[in-house]
């Protein structure tokens, strides 16, 4: 089908582009390994303060990390998607007859594929300070972040082709990423926070998708908590297509 | 002839909403009506800004017209959108190219849109970069080229799956004289050989006269002329004349008799100088001199000037398409 062909040609040479840049997927890396080395250790000695959910420190921790890894690893794409718009690569690729979704699911796969492969390395890493889950846990935890990853890479790359302007970008991009992360407890779990700030926190649905992956990695699976975080990121990821097919169909308005 | 035109387009239009400026709306194209004939190069001849761009843009689907319908490679322009990318190509003023990707790479994945397998895309891609003077560069990073052959690598792009019409928005920007005049030879053969039809845009005046069967000027968002370059240039006030007398009271005299030329204009005289235009400077010559030794004056030089399209666009607008 010519969806899939479409996709493939689009995510295939965006593929190749991003391993010919090895230095950006380490960068994206750096951060959370960053955490995981800087942060983590004052967590561990925080875990049986009053409040803190049950699980061991790393269980907490580490799905915070990889669901900021989805977030932020999704969000900066769009800064990719100006720079291909402006040396004619978008258009170039719209006059043909490829399919128009495709145009931007490639490239959200792409994105995926980064995301999840430096998912990958950050269970690893973790694996050495102390991190134990089930395997099948970590399999649904990172489909989990794949499925974060696409919502916010097709969200980025519609905001990028919408506005074709970096300095519109940056700022929406903040605006984004700044809520979401301090009312998601991706840090620090919300039940450490008062109850007005978990009352707000709770209509964030990226802190639900952390409570999911939390969940999973204490051994729970068939659990409302999981159900509601993998829903929400299949909701968040054709919430992301369809924003992202508007916007390239809108393109030739 | 009864073949059908590629491209016929009836009262195109578009206008933009301003930015900023609000409810201003900018009229880029003001309705335009074009017929293209299959095997026919035509130029789109007009100054910065003219809307060249914006009407190459709906023909080709990137832009949705804002009035009017087209039909292009025998496709409905609004209701067959997908027939008409099928049948074109497309060469974006703005490039179509990823500066770090390897040319041989763009081509390969570009040519795969269309249906067309690796190696075929190969063959088709090395012999279009062969025939622009390219041949060493596919493995070439796109961004380490200048920006002359990038350009021709853009052609090479957009030409990649045979396209039965072609679209070249500004081709030749950025190329030097050779290779203007190389890739002015393939945009000939590619007619001549392949019979393939190609629209372009130029304000190169030169460009438009070299290698266009037909030109259209289109200037302020409408089509203001049209025709073969002689058809335009004939329409102009005809060839520039200039006489040089000894004195200015020959050139008073020299007026008299120059008035008198069939299909002269009024001379204007400045001190010894004559100036007038006619239809065919070759043939109004003689009989203007042989008149000017009946009355006695001397004629110490005489200047005749072909028209250009500059002169075109100049008595059709009255500004030069230079500015
Ligand atoms: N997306 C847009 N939004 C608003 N105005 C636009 C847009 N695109 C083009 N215009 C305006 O429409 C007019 C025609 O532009 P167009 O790009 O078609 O000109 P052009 O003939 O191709 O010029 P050039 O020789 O500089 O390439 C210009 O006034 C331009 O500013
Ligand atoms: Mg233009």
């Amino acid at each position: 089908m010519g969806f899939f062909r479409d996709t493939w040609i689009v995510f295939s040479r965006a593929m190749r582009l991003s391993l010919r840049q090895p230095l950006w997927v380490l960068i994206g890396l750096m951060q959370p390994i960053l955490y995981l080395t800087l942060f983590g250790p004052l967590l561990v000695g925080m875990a049986n303060a009053p409040g803190f959910p049950a699980g061991d420190a790393w269980q907490i921790f580490v799905p915070g990390l990889l669901v900021q890894l989805g977030i932020f690893g999704g969000l900066f794409v769009g800064f990719g998607i100006i720079a291909e718009w402006r040396s004619g690569v978008i258009d170039r690729m719209m006059v043909t007859p490829a399919n128009r979704t495709a145009l931007i699911a490639g490239r959200a796969l792409r994105d995926v594929v980064v995301i999840v492969t430096q998912a990958i390395v950050l269970c690893g890493a973790a694996y050495f300070f102390g991190l134990r889950v089930p395997i099948w846990a970590l399999l649904v935890g990172l489909v989990l972040v794949g499925l974060l990853g696409a919502a916010f890479s097709f969200i980025s790359n519609a905001i990028g082709i919408a506005t074709k302007s970096e300095d519109a970008l940056a700022p929406l991009v903040n605006a984004l990423a700044l809520p979401i992360l301090l009312l998601s407890g991706i840090l620090l779990p919300m039940t450490l926070a008062p109850r007005w700030l978990q009352i707000v926190s709770d209509f964030n649905p990226f802190k639900h998708i952390v409570d999911a992956l939390r969940a999973l990695f204490r051994g729970e699976l068939m659990t409302p908590t999981v159900g509601l975080g993998l829903l929400l990121a299949v909701v968040l990821v054709l919430l992301g297509a369809w924003i992202g097919n508007r916007v390239f169909v809108q393109q030739t308005k | 002839m009864d073949e059908l035109p590629i491209i016929e387009a009836r009262g195109l239009k578009r206008t933009f909403k301003a930015r900023g400026a609000k409810g201003k709306l900018i009229e880029a194209v003001r309705g335009i009506d074009l017929t293209v004939r299959p095997g026919e190069i035509v130029g789109f001849l007009g100054p910065n800004g003219a809307g060249k761009t914006t009407t190459l843009k709906m023909l080709c689907t990137l832009l949705e017209p804002t009035g009017g319908t087209a039909t292009v490679a025998g496709c409905d322009l609004r209701s067959d959108a997908v027939g008409v990318r099928r049948r074109i190509g497309y060469v974006s003023q703005a490039g179509s190219t990823s500066p770090e990707a390897r040319a041989g790479e763009e081509i390969i994945s570009h040519a795969q849109f269309y249906g067309i397998d690796r190696t075929t895309a190969r063959t088709r891609g090395q012999n279009l970069l062969a025939a622009l003077d390219l041949a060493d560069v596919w493995d070439r990073p796109c961004g380490s080229l200048s920006g002359g052959q990038r350009r021709r690598l853009d052609i090479v792009m957009g030409l990649i799956h045979q396209p039965k019409l072609v679209f070249l928005d500004e081709p030749s920007t950025g190329l030097d004289p050779q290779s203007r005049a190389n890739l002015w030879t393939h945009i000939r053969k590619l007619r001549d050989d392949f019979g393939t039809t190609v629209f372009l845009t130029t304000h190169y005046m030169d460009e438009a006269d070299n290698l266009s069967d037909r030109i259209l000027i289109i200037d302020n968002g409408a089509i203001v002329a049209e025709g073969t370059p002689a058809e335009l240039k004939q329409r102009v006030s005809g060839d520039a004349i200039t006489l040089t007398l000894r004195t200015a009271a020959d050139a008073e005299a020299a007026k008299a008799i120059a008035a008198g030329l069939p299909g002269a204009d009024m001379p204007i005289v400045d001190g010894n100088i004559v100036r007038l235009h006619a239809t065919e400077a070759s043939t109004a010559l003689p009989a203007l001199l042989s008149e000017l030794v009946k009355a006695g004056i001397e004629a110490i030089g005489i200047e005749t000037k072909r028209p250009t399209l500059d002169d075109v666009f100049l008595t059709l607008t009255g500004r030069s398409l230079r500015d």
